[in-house]
């Protein structure tokens, strides 16, 4: 949902330098986050297209004759074929959650959840277009392509103002069949179409990682006394006497929360991880990571 | 006003306002703390939650409760709550505003003065006029003007060192206005003659209150000698409880300063009103008590001075060869030694002998050939007095035609006799002692009778230095003076061959008067008959003793009758070679409690003193609130991280008392001060000041433990009132203009620090740039500080002083400022300069304090890794500057620990050119 920039020369400049000034440093820290993912060639590990000598197999018939290493076969009695190893660019699609939830932060040393959001889903981008795969938006807006210069655009629609949305929901619908997908967002939403979202993603043959970003307040609950909650649109409103005594059941109905979402992602297979603000941002980048190559494979 | 037990309230209609406290009670319980609105995305997780009790809608009850409590607080603050109130009437019309005045109110005078300050201002408010009179201190009139003025003149209203007598008493209920008027009287809590009658002449003109405090009034008589002990009465108003009081006795060191000698508890018994303090004290020290003062009391009746009645002269009696041995009766040393024994300490030995022991007086009894005359009189010389009693031995003298410095006139050899077998005429009388001698007043008697004597060649000189004469005007008696000393001549013997002088009182009086026999037997002041005695110094009503200024001469007879007034201050008195002390207390007075006639509201009595407490009752209030405060964001959950922080240090601020910001020196740094040379600074209370101190005497006791045989320990700051000053070596006090000063007891501590060798370097840091002392805030503050300390007389640093070459030859002493001059303890006077040297000799002795202006500290400063920490000066002569600072250091602390090491040094040359020999 990502807002056309006002039509307004003025206004446009004043957003595009905005836009100019973030770009970079957003830019510069993901691939400085990319770097600490020791990077290595992740082949297929199985015959096919490719670049790389993956091994040499006695011919069959039916293989080409071009198709025949001659000088393998010189060496032998047989004739021998030399596979290289299947290299298939993936196209991976990523979904950040832009709705106000997402811009909360517990405290002004803290960074905002969707500062996290971002950054770690421009460095997994950097990583795997460094990798060779194809990385776009789970949105039209941004269909999967190779190249640095898709990092650019990517880092631009990341900038973009987030939207108008209490609780952002996932898109499915720009899904290529057998791609790759990752949703990074807080899920305190409603999760009906988060589970829309996975289950059309299923269908598809779309597999992937669930990433929940968390404030740290918003797991440990520390409030007390009268307070009424809102949300960050202040369209939503809870009010309490006494915050503290509530704090019990609105943690267990987060872990409810969480099981949830890591039971729907269990029976889809897909990967689903929960980070704090708080903790550096390398840990959950590997797990990302990780979690995709593993459904790569 | 309306009183609640000790309590009073000035408005009593405020406290109307407890009543709503219950109304508040119930709208403060109803309205529940407001909510506070967060911004939190995890609501959506909250929807449908119940809060599980509603009792916390309202506000629990302890907060309630606080707040009523603060809010009755600022109620009853509002409300003029005063603590023992003391019951006021408004009256009118002119108020009288009457002080005995005496000493014995200087105790608490400061009490008195606020007691009339508030009269004044009561007086002022409801536009009463007003007058303030002393009865000790007597008034022209008595005229009543507007109480503010009368408040102007307060600070100079002081009590008067004497009491008011009957007199006083009538002179003022003479001078008593017409009409009605108010009477305050500010009792001094002793009875006296002609109060009832003023009393009763007030009480004819309107109501009379009398101002008294419960405090007693202690009173210390003369010192009195006998038997080689001091006593002193001591007593008291009220004969109520035992009392311990402490008499000290005071005098001057060799030095010149004035010190605590001899200190006795005293006990007054359960019941009685008089005590006795009695002082067995060494002759030395006895001649040296200046004054006695009861401890703690500062009130001139509590103090007794003393004059030469306890202080004994040392007299030396040497008698001429004596043909006819064992006729003690009829030597002329019996005599004297009877007329001396009570008021002198009598030495015997040979002149020789005697001249060493340094008497005060040497008498020789019919001395013609004196055996060490150039001794003698350089003994005379230096102020000894010499009194010859003439004898067959000098009559026979042939004396020749020189004047004999030794003999106050020429005396023809022969002498006479008058009345004998053999002479022709009646034994002589004597004449009236003339005025101007000291004898003048004595009264002749009649029966002495003189029938041989020398005489004396007349002279030019003859009459001046007669001092007594017989009738026929052959003088008896001659004195002249000798360099600072005097020789007198008695013309007749020692014994009552030739005259019956020695057996008349007249003669026991005459040598006191020459003042051989000092002072009088206390209580006989008979002889002081036509002298005038002037005031050396006199004492004011709070004890201390005051130049005497130009106040007129005494007639010894006045002085005699001892009745202290306006026209006869307590003090010490001169006349000639003899003090005369006059106290505020004298010897056979009685105290007794001021008796009010019934009716006379006395108010003051009571310990419990009127207390304001509006100011507590309103700080309480506040300081609830403020707790409230901190609850009610606690309630509401708003008191979290950094705020709590706050709230606690704020609670914390509130709550505690200040802290002792130091702790006493532990154990371990007494050992270590002791074990070690230490180089302690005074902690000033500036944090700056003394992390300056600390590093720079680090700076310093690096350089001297690099440069010198001395390793000095890490320095150490102290604290005056609570560390042990004694294990310290030298104290650098950096003088501040606001630095707290040092209590008593931290004085005395110094005192002695400084009497056991300690040295004190002051530094006023300010490069004295007013010259010494002046204007600068810390000069002031360095005399307000110092003024306690025994310091000697002070110089600047002369030009050969150990300072200068105690380890670096220096010639001045800058720190981080140079030039003002460097003040050390001054230079004994007789200092002379040694053969051959360039130095004085002036043995021993550390100056005690070293005195400058040029922030020492700064320039010895050196942060943690060595670095200076100031810069000094410009460039490289700035460094020069700064290695000279050190230098200068490095000669303090050796002239601590060596002492005049280095002085003597200054003989060795001499040593070694007779060693040679």
């Amino acid at each position: 949902m990502i807002q056309p920039a006002p039509a307004r020369p003025a206004g446009l400049r004043r957003k595009a330098e905005a836009l100019a000034t973030a770009l970079p440093p957003l830019l510069a820290d993901a691939r400085h986050l990319a770097t600490t993912v020791q990077m290595g060639e992740h082949g297929r590990r199985r015959a096919g297209l490719g670049d790389e000598f993956w091994q040499f197999r006695p011919a069959h018939a039916g293989d080409e004759a071009r198709a025949i290493d001659w000088r393998r076969s010189a060496r032998a009695d047989q004739h021998f074929v030399r596979e290289k190893e299947w290299h298939a660019a993936q196209s991976v699609h990523l979904w950040v959650d832009d709705a106000r939830s997402m811009e909360f932060s517990g405290d002004t040393s803290r960074t905002t959840k969707a500062d996290r959001a971002r950054l770690l889903a421009l460095a997994v981008s950097v990583l795997l277009i460094r990798a060779g795969e194809r990385v776009g938006l789970a949105d039209p807006v941004a269909p999967p392509r190779s190249g640095e210069v898709q990092l650019i655009r990517l880092a631009q629609t990341f900038t973009a103002p987030p939207g108008d949305a209490d609780y952002g929901a996932p898109e499915a619908r720009a899904m290529l069949t057998g791609s790759r997908a990752v949703f990074v967002s807080d899920f305190l939403g409603d999760p009906a179409p988060v589970e829309r979202a996975l289950t059309l993603a299923a269908d598809r043959g779309v597999r992937g990682a669930i990433l929940q970003i968390l404030d740290p307040v918003e797991e440990a609950f520390p409030f007390d006394g009268r307070t009424i909650f809102e949300s960050m649109t202040g369209a939503i409103r809870h009010e309490t006497r006494r915050a503290g005594d509530l704090r019990d059941r609105y943690r267990a109905r987060l872990a409810e929360r969480k099981d949830r979402l890591a039971t729907l992602a269990r029976r889809v297979d897909w990967q689903f991880s929960t980070h704090h603000t708080d903790q550096p941002a390398q840990v959950p980048l590997l797990w990302l990571y990780h979690a995709l190559e593993r459904v790569r494979q | 006003m309306m009183i609640l037990g000790p309590l009073g309230f000035a408005n009593p209609l405020l406290l109307l306002g407890l009543v709503a406290l219950p109304v508040l009670w119930i709208l403060l319980r109803v309205v529940p703390p407001a909510p506070i609105r967060r911004r939190f995305p995890g609501v959506a997780l909250l929807l449908g939650l119940k809060d599980e009790d509603h009792e916390t809608d309202r506000t629990p009850w302890w907060l309630l409760l606080l707040r009523m409590i603060a809010i009755a607080a600022l109620i009853l603050g509002f409300a003029g709550p005063v603590l023992n109130p003391e019951p006021r009437e408004p009256g009118s019309g002119p108020v009288l505003i009457l002080a005995d005045g005496s000493w014995a109110e200087a105790r608490d005078w400061p009490r008195r003065q606020d007691r009339i300050a508030q009269m004044l201002t009561d007086a002022a408010r409801a536009g009463r006029p007003a007058a303030l009179v002393s009865v000790a201190g007597g008034a022209d009139a008595i005229t009543f003007t507007g109480a503010g003025s009368v408040a102007e003149t307060l600070p100079g209203f002081a009590p008067v060192p004497w009491e008011p007598d009957a007199a006083a008493h009538a002179a003022l209920s003479a001078l008593l206005p017409e009409g009605g008027f108010d009477t305050l009287w500010l009792s001094d809590g002793l009875a006296r003659q002609g109060r009832d009658d003023l009393l009763s002449a007030l009480r004819s003109h309107g109501r009379v209150t009398v101002f008294e405090t419960a405090r007693d009034v202690f009173g210390l008589k003369p010192a009195v000698y006998s038997d080689g002990k001091v006593s002193l009465g001591l007593v008291r108003a009220h004969a109520g409880g035992e009392a311990a009081v402490e008499v000290v006795g005071l005098g001057l060191d060799p030095a010149g300063t004035e010190r605590e000698l001899a200190r006795l508890p005293v006990l007054f018994e359960p019941g009685s009103a008089a005590a006795e303090a009695v002082f067995d004290l060494p002759a030395e020290l006895r001649n040296r008590i200046g004054r006695f003062e009861i401890l703690g009391q500062k009130t001139a009746g509590a103090v007794a001075l003393t004059d030469d009645a306890i202080r004994r002269r040392e007299v030396a009696i040497v008698e001429g060869a004596t043909s006819r041995e064992g006729l003690e009766l009829l030597s002329p040393g019996h005599y004297l030694r009877q007329a001396l024994a009570p008021t002198a300490d009598v030495i015997d030995g040979t002149l020789e002998d005697t001249i060493l022991a340094d008497p005060d007086v040497i008498i020789l009894t019919d001395v013609a050939k004196i055996a060490a005359p150039d001794a003698l009189r350089d003994w005379v010389e230096k102020g000894g007095l010499l009194v010859r009693f003439a004898g067959p031995h000098m009559a026979a003298q042939d004396w020749g035609a020189g004047d004999d410095p030794l003999l106050p006139v020429r005396l023809r050899s022969g002498g006479r006799s008058v009345g004998g077998a053999l002479s022709w005429g009646e034994p002589k009388t004597l004449a009236p002692f003339e005025e101007g001698s000291p004898f003048a007043g004595l009264t002749v008697p009649d029966e002495v009778r003189v029938t041989t004597q020398v005489m004396a060649e007349p002279g030019p000189d003859l009459a001046a230095r007669t001092i007594a004469a017989l009738a026929d005007g052959t003088p008896l008696v001659t004195r002249s003076d000798l360099g600072s000393g005097a020789v007198v001549l008695f013309h007749v013997t020692a014994n009552a061959e030739w005259s019956g002088l020695p057996l008349s009182g007249l003669f026991v009086q005459m040598l006191e008067r020459l003042a051989v026999a000092s002072g009088q037997i206390a209580g006989e002041r008979d002889d002081l008959t036509g002298t005038v005695w002037t005031a050396e110094r006199v004492l004011d009503a709070f004890g201390a003793l005051q130049d005497a200024g130009d106040l007129p001469g005494i007639a010894g007879e006045r002085l005699a009758a001892g009745q202290t007034g306006a026209d006869l201050r307590p003090g010490i008195y001169a006349s000639g070679d003899r003090t005369l002390a006059l106290n505020a207390v004298g010897t056979d007075r009685v105290f007794a409690p001021a008796l009010w006639p019934e009716g006379v509201p006395v108010e003051g009595l009571a310990d419990a003193v009127e207390r304001p407490m509006t100011g507590w009752f309103l700080a309480a209030g506040l300081a609830l609130l403020l707790a409230d405060v901190l609850a009610a964001l606690a309630l509401s959950g708003r008191l979290t991280g950094a705020r709590a922080g706050l709230a606690a240090i704020l609670l914390a601020a509130v709550l505690l008392p200040i802290p002792q910001a130091r702790a006493e020196m532990t154990e371990d740094e007494v050992i270590r001060a002791a074990g070690h040379v230490v180089l302690a600074y005074v902690r000033t209370g500036d944090a700056e000041v003394d992390r300056v101190s600390e590093a720079g005497l680090r700076g310093l006791s690096d350089v001297i433990f690099y440069r010198t045989a001395v390793e000095p320990d890490v320095p150490m700051g102290v604290d005056l009132e609570a560390d042990e000053l004694s294990v310290l070596t030298l104290l650098y006090w950096p003088v501040t203009a606001t630095g707290a000063m040092p209590s008593p007891a931290a004085y005395l501590r110094l005192n002695r620090y400084l009497r056991s060798g300690g040295m004190i370097l002051f530094d006023t840091r300010d490069a004295d740039i007013a010259g010494f002392g002046n204007a600068t805030p810390e000069g002031r503050r360095l005399q307000a500080l110092a003024a306690p300390l025994e310091i000697p007389p002070l110089e600047p640093v002369p030009a050969d002083h150990v300072l200068t070459r105690a380890f670096y030859l220096l010639q001045d002493f800058p720190g981080r400022f140079s030039g003002p001059p460097v003040w050390v303890e001054a230079a004994p006077p007789d200092a002379e300069q040694a053969e051959g040297m360039p130095f004085r000799n002036l043995n021993d002795g550390v100056t005690p304090v070293i005195i400058g202006g040029n922030d020492w500290a700064a320039a010895w400063a050196v942060d943690d890794s060595g670095w200076p920490m100031y810069p000094v000066g410009r460039g490289l002569s700035g460094e020069r500057q700064r290695e000279i600072a050190y230098r200068f250091g490095v000669n303090v602390v050796m002239h601590v620990l060596t002492g005049n090491y280095k002085s003597d040094q200054v003989h060795v040359p001499a040593l070694l050119e007779r060693l040679g020999q």
